[in-house]
C-alpha cells in the first residue's frame, strides 16, 4: 500500500508557557484523507498542539514549523487557520442556545444580499449542509430544543460552511450517548471516503481502535510514537500502554468484594419532569444496596439515571410524585439535601464544574463544604481543623497540588474530581452515589479513582455508580441495574454482566428481573 | 514562595483577594498622602479625619450590608429609599407620639427587619431577581417616606442625635486627650497584637510556615503605629469632640460581621451560595434561607443608616438618602468584590468605601465642585474595576505581584498544569439529564 501525500506535518513545535513547557519538540505528520487520532493523558499537550495549529496560539509565540499542503504556514489566529480549511471543534459547543440551526450555522459568515442577510439562500444551504452531516431536523429548531449529539453535528455542518479540509475534534463523543457517537464516528468514516481529512482528540480508546487509521500519542508534551493500526495491530491496550509509558495490566485494582446485607433500599420511586407535569422521569423505580456492594447504573443518555439519583438526594430534582426509601430497615425521609445528608448519602454530580464544586474556593475550603459542623465548634469553623482535615485527605486521595490553600480550578481534571470525593468522604456517607465519576478524566487518574471506591465499599459503604461507559462498569460493579426512559428494566450481576446483554437492557422495556 | 509574595501575603492576611486588597490599601494610602499634600496638611488634621468618619459612616455601614448581598450574588437598589423611610416613621413616632428616642431606635431596626423580610421574601422564596425587586422598593419605600412626612422634614429630640451627632464623652483626669478613646486606642493596640500571635500559633498548629518574625514585626509595627497615629488625631481634637459614636457603631459593626462572613458557617453559606448556587444547595446549604437573610439584613443596616443620618442632621426629609445605594455598591466593586458574586470582603469594601470618603473629602476641601467631584469618582470605580478584570485575564493578581514574577522559581510546582492546558480534556459539559 503506498502511503498518501502527507497533508499536515508539524515539525519539532516546542510551547512554553509561563514556567511550564507544555510542548517540547512535538511533531505529528498528518496523510491526506486519513483520520488521524491524537491520544494522551490529561496534561499532555493534546489541546495545545491543536491551539497551535489552529493560530490560537499564534505564530511566533512557539518554535517549530507547520507544513500544511506543501507550504510553510504561519497562522497568526484562528481565523487564517480556517480560511486555510483547518477547522476545529472544540469540547464546549460555541452555539448560541437561543438561536435556530441556520442562525448558528452561517453566525459570523452570513450570506448577504444587498447589506441584509440573505435567508432565503441560508435557509438553503442550511438543508444541504445538514443533509452532508446527516442532520435531519428543522433548520428553524433553536438548539437549545436538540440533543448534545445533534448539537455536535451542528458544529460539523458549521465547519463544512467554511469549506473545511482538515477537521479537528477535540473530545467529540465525550458527552455523547453510544448512538449519537456511533453516529458520529461512521460519519467521520464518510468524509474520509471523500477525501476529508480529521483529526481526532479522545479519552475512549475502543471509537479511537475502531476508526482511525493512525495514532500518535502523546506524553509529557512529547510524541512517544505514531502507530499505523492497520498495520501494526495496535489494540486499547497497546494505545494505553504507550499513554502512560507502562503496561498497565488491569484497567482496574484488583478487588475482592465482602458483601453484606441490604442495608439500602428505594421503592416505586416515581418523579415528574420539573417543566412538563405530564412526563415521568422515574417510574416507579425501585433498587437495593448492599454494605460493601458496588451498584451500577446502566443506561443511554437521558434515561434517567441521573434524574433518579438527584430526586433522591434530598429532592434535588423534578416533582416527588410517589416512593418510599428505606435505610436499614427503617424508612427515612429525604425532602431536602440536609436530610439526604443527615441521612448518611452523598452525590457527587456527573458535571463537577457546573454543580459539583464552586470554582472560586481552594481545595480545603471545597473539601469541607458539605459538613461544616463538623469542623465547627458552635458555629465557628476551626481554621486548623479544617486544614489537618484537607492535608489528610490529599494525602490520602493522593491529590496532586502543592498545597491546600490552591484554588480548585488550578488542579487537572482528576485531581478535581478526587477534592469532589473528599468533599463527599468528609460527610461520612453510608451509600455514595457517584454520577459519571470519571468522566473527562485520564486513565491512570480513573485507576486511583476506582481504587478509591474499592476502599470505601471495603469500609461497608454501599456505592452507586452511574456511567455511560458499558466497560467500567462491568469491571468495577458487583451487580448492574439497567435503566431505560425512567424505569428499571434490569438487574445483571457481576458474573452475567457482558456488553451486549446490558446494551440489549438499555434500550428496551421488556422487564427482565426487577427486584 | 518568594520573599516579596511572601511578606504581602503575611502583611496582608491570608486571603485569596489579599493581593487585591493590598492594592486598595496602597491606592487609600497614596490618596491619602496625595490630599495631605495638596491641602497643606488639613486632610489629617484631628478636626477633618472626625468630619470624614461622622459624614461617611453611614454609607459604610451600608457597605457592610451591600458586600454580603454582593457576595450572595444579588444587589440591593432599594437601601437609600429605606434609610429614608425608617427615618421619617421613626422621627414622626419620636414627634407625634412621644416615644423616648431607644423605644425609637429599636422601632427603627423592627422597620427594617420587616422591609428587609418583604424583599427577602420575594428574592428567596418567589425568585424575582434582587434588582427588580430592590428597584421596585427603590420606589415604594420612597414614596413611602414622602407619603408619611408630606414631603415634608420632621425634626427629632436630642437624645437621639447622638447617635449621628454625639462623640464619646470626657472623664477621668485632663490628660489633655479624649481619656475614652485613647483607652479605645490601647484596647486596639492589644486587640492587634493578640490577634498576631492567635495567627501565628494557628499557622504553627496547621504545621505550616508561620511567617518571619521579622514580617510579623513590621506588620504590628504599621498597624500600631497607624492606630496610635489615629487616636490621637481622634483623641486630641477640639474639646467636645472626639471618636464619633457613629464611628464606634460603625467599627463594632465592622468587626462583627467581619468574624461572621469570615469565621461561621453562616458566613462560609453566604460565599458558598454567591459562588455557585447550584453546587451550595446540592452541598446542603439552605439557599433561600442565606438569600432571605442577606436581603432581610441589608435593609436592617440600612435602616440603622438612616437613623444616623437623621440624627446627624437632626431631621428626617424627603431627599434622605438619594443616591446612598451607587455609594455602597461603589465602595463594595473598589474594594474588589466580584460582580458575579462569591467573592470580596468586609474589609475590602471598607476601604473601598474611605477611598471613596475620602476622595470626596479632599476634593471637597480643596474647593473643587461637586461636577468635577462626581466625574473623578466615576472613573475611579471604572479604573478600580477595570484593572481587577486586566489583572484576572492576564492571570496576575496585582502589581506587586507582577513585578515579583521574575523572582518566583517555584512558579513551575505551584501550578500543576499551565493554564490554558488544564482545560485539556476535563471540561465537561454541562447537562441535566445521565
Amino acid at each position: 500500500m503506498t502511503r498518501p501525500p502527507t497533508l499536515l506535518e508539524m515539525r519539532s513545535i516546542t510551547k512554553t508557557f509561563p514556567g511550564v513547557r507544555a510542548l517540547a519538540d512535538v511533531s505529528l505528520v498528518v496523510a491526506e484523507g486519513e483520520i488521524h487520532a491524537i491520544c494522551g493523558e490529561n496534561g499532555a499537550g493534546k489541546s495545545t498542539l491543536m491551539k497551535v495549529l489552529s493560530g490560537v496560539h499564534p505564530h511566533g509565540s512557539y518554535t517549530g514549523d507547520i507544513v500544511y499542503r506543501g507550504e510553510n504556514v504561519q497562522f497568526h489566529d484562528i481565523r487564517a487557520s480556517e480560511q486555510a480549511g483547518i477547522v476545529i471543534i472544540h469540547q464546549e459547543l460555541a452555539l448560541v442556545p437561543g438561536m435556530s440551526i441556520t442562525e448558528n450555522l452561517f453566525l459570523g459568515n452570513e450570506p448577504r444580499r444587498r447589506g441584509s442577510i440573505d435567508w432565503k439562500t441560508a435557509q438553503r444551504r442550511a438543508l444541504e449542509l445538514m443533509e452532508q452531516v446527516g442532520l435531519h431536523e428543522d433548520p428553524d429548531t433553536l438548539i437549545k430544543d436538540i440533543g448534545v449529539g445533534k448539537q455536535q453535528l451542528v458544529e460539523i455542518a458549521k465547519a463544512f460552511a467554511k469549506d473545511v479540509k482538515l477537521l479537528i475534534l477535540d473530545e467529540p463523543t465525550a458527552a455523547l450517548n453510544e448512538a449519537d457517537s456511533q453516529h458520529l464516528l461512521d460519519l467521520l468514516r464518510g468524509f474520509r471516503e471523500r477525501g476529508i481529512t480529521s483529526i481526532i482528540i479522545s479519552h475512549k480508546l475502543n471509537e479511537i481502535e475502531a476508526v482511525a487509521d493512525t495514532i500518535t500519542i502523546l506524553r509529557d508534551g512529547r510524541t512517544i510514537e505514531s502507530l499505523d493500526v492497520r498495520a501494526d495491530g495496535v489494540n486499547e491496550d497497546r494505545i494505553v500502554q504507550g499513554m502512560v509509558g507502562r503496561e498497565l495490566n488491569s484497567r482496574f485494582p484488583d478487588h475482592t468484594p465482602d458483601i453484606g446485607e441490604v442495608f439500602f433500599e428505594v421503592r416505586d420511586w416515581t418523579v415528574k419532569h420539573p417543566s412538563s407535569e405530564d412526563r415521568l422521569v422515574c417510574k416507579g423505580s425501585g433498587f437495593t444496596v448492599r454494605r460493601g456492594e458496588i451498584v451500577g447504573f446502566a443506561g443511554l443518555m437521558g434515561a434517567g439515571r441521573t434524574e433518579l439519583a438527584m430526586s433522591l438526594f434530598g429532592r434535588s430534582y423534578g416533582h416527588y410524585v410517589s416512593g418510599q426509601v428505606f435505610k436499614d430497615g427503617r424508612e427515612i425521609q429525604l425532602k431536602s439535601v440536609p436530610d439526604a445528608i443527615r441521612n448518611g448519602l452523598a452525590y457527587v454530580s456527573e458535571d463537577r464544574k457546573s454543580i459539583g464544586l464552586n470554582l472560586l474556593d481552594d481545595i480545603k475550603t471545597s473539601m469541607v463544604a458539605a459538613k461544616l459542623s463538623k469542623i465547627a465548634r458552635r458555629r465557628v469553623v476551626d481554621p486548623v481543623r479544617e486544614h489537618r482535615v484537607a492535608e489528610e485527605y490529599r494525602q490520602s486521595l493522593r491529590i496532586k497540588t502543592p498545597s491546600v490553600d490552591e484554588g480548585v480550578v488550578k488542579l487537572s481534571g482528576g485531581n478535581q474530581q478526587k477534592v469532589v470525593l473528599a468533599k463527599w468522604m468528609f460527610t461520612d456517607p453510608d451509600l455514595l452515589i457517584l454520577d459519571e465519576p470519571t468522566r473527562g478524566i485520564d486513565v491512570g487518574a480513573k485507576y486511583e479513582i476506582y481504587g478509591i471506591i474499592q476502599r470505601l465499599v471495603d469500609q461497608g459503604k454501599g456505592v452507586i455508580v452511574i456511567s455511560s461507559e458499558l466497560p467500567e462498569l462491568i469491571g468495577l460493579c458487583d451487580r448492574i441495574y439497567t435503566v431505560f426512559e425512567g424505569a428499571i428494566t434490569g438487574e445483571v450481576t457481576r458474573q452475567d454482566a457482558n456488553p451486549e446483554l446490558l446494551m440489549k437492557k438499555m434500550t428496551s422495556l421488556t422487564k427482565t428481573a426487577t427486584p | 514562595m518568594s520573599r516579596i509574595t511572601d511578606l504581602q501575603k503575611n502583611l496582608f492576611g491570608g486571603t485569596t483577594s489579599n493581593a487585591r486588597q493590598f492594592g486598595m490599601i496602597s491606592t487609600l494610602v497614596a490618596i491619602v498622602l496625595l490630599f495631605q499634600i495638596w491641602t497643606g496638611g488639613l486632610t489629617l488634621t484631628s478636626g477633618n479625619l472626625i468630619a470624614v468618619v461622622s459624614q461617611y459612616s453611614y454609607i459604610l455601614i451600608l457597605a457592610i450590608g451591600m458586600l454580603m448581598v454582593i457576595v450572595a450574588g444579588h444587589i440591593d437598589l432599594s437601601v437609600g429609599s429605606v434609610a429614608a423611610f425608617t427615618g421619617i416613621v421613626v422621627a414622626k413616632a419620636m414627634q407625634e407620639y412621644s416615644i423616648p428616642w431607644p423605644l425609637g431606635i429599636v422601632l427603627g431596626l423592627l422597620v427594617g427587619a420587616v422591609i428587609g423580610a418583604w424583599q427577602g421574601f420575594w428574592v428567596a422564596y418567589v425568585g424575582v431577581p434582587a434588582f427588580i425587586v430592590t428597584l421596585a422598593g427603590m420606589l415604594l419605600f420612597r414614596g413611602g417616606n414622602q407619603y408619611i412626612g408630606n414631603a415634608d422634614t420632621v425634626p427629632v429630640p436630642l437624645g437621639f442625635r447622638d447617635i449621628g451627632a454625639g462623640f464619646l464623652p470626657e472623664v477621668g483626669p485632663d490628660t489633655g486627650y479624649n481619656n475614652l478613646t485613647l483607652l479605645l486606642g490601647l484596647l486596639a493596640c492589644l486587640g492587634v497584637v493578640a490577634r498576631e500571635f492567635k495567627a501565628r500559633q494557628t499557622r504553627r498548629e496547621m504545621n505550616a510556615d508561620a511567617a518571619p518574625l521579622w514580617v510579623t514585626g513590621i506588620r504590628l509595627a504599621v498597624m500600631v503605629g497607624v492606630i496610635v497615629f489615629a487616636t490621637l488625631r481622634f483623641a486630641g481634637g477640639r474639646i467636645g469632640t472626639s471618636v464619633p459614636i457613629s464611628g464606634i457603631i460603625l467599627i463594632v459593626l465592622v468587626l462583627a460581621y467581619s468574624y461572621y462572613t469570615r469565621n461561621t458557617i453562616g458566613g462560609r453559606h453566604i460565599y458558598a451560595v454567591g459562588g455557585n448556587a447550584r453546587a451550595a444547595e446540592l452541598s446542603g446549604v439552605k439557599l433561600k434561607r442565606v438569600n432571605f437573610l442577606v436581603m432581610m439584613n441589608m435593609s436592617v443596616l440600612a435602616a440603622l443608616a438612616g437613623m444616623i443620618f437623621v440624627a446627624r442632621s437632626a431631621a428626617s426629609g424627603p431627599q434622605d438618602g438619594l443616591s446612598w445605594e451607587l455609594d455602597a455598591i461603589a465602595a463594595v466593586f473598589i474594594g474588589g468584590a466580584a460582580v458575579s458574586g462569591g467573592l470580596g470582603t468586609i474589609s475590602g469594601s471598607i476601604v473601598g468605601g474611605l477611598v471613596m470618603a475620602l476622595l470626596n473629602n479632599g476634593l471637597q476641601l480643596e474647593g473643587v465642585g461637586s461636577d468635577m467631584v462626581q466625574i473623578i469618582k466615576g472613573l475611579v470605580l471604572l479604573l478600580a474595576v477595570a484593572f481587577d478584570v486586566y489583572s484576572k485575564k492576564q492571570g496576575r493578581f496585582s502589581i506587586i505581584g507582577a513585578l515579583a514574577r521574575p523572582f518566583q522559581r517555584d512558579q513551575a510546582d505551584t501550578s500543576a498544569e499551565p493554564p490554558k492546558t488544564a482545560t485539556d480534556t476535563d471540561t465537561d459539559k454541562a447537562q441535566v439529564a445521565g
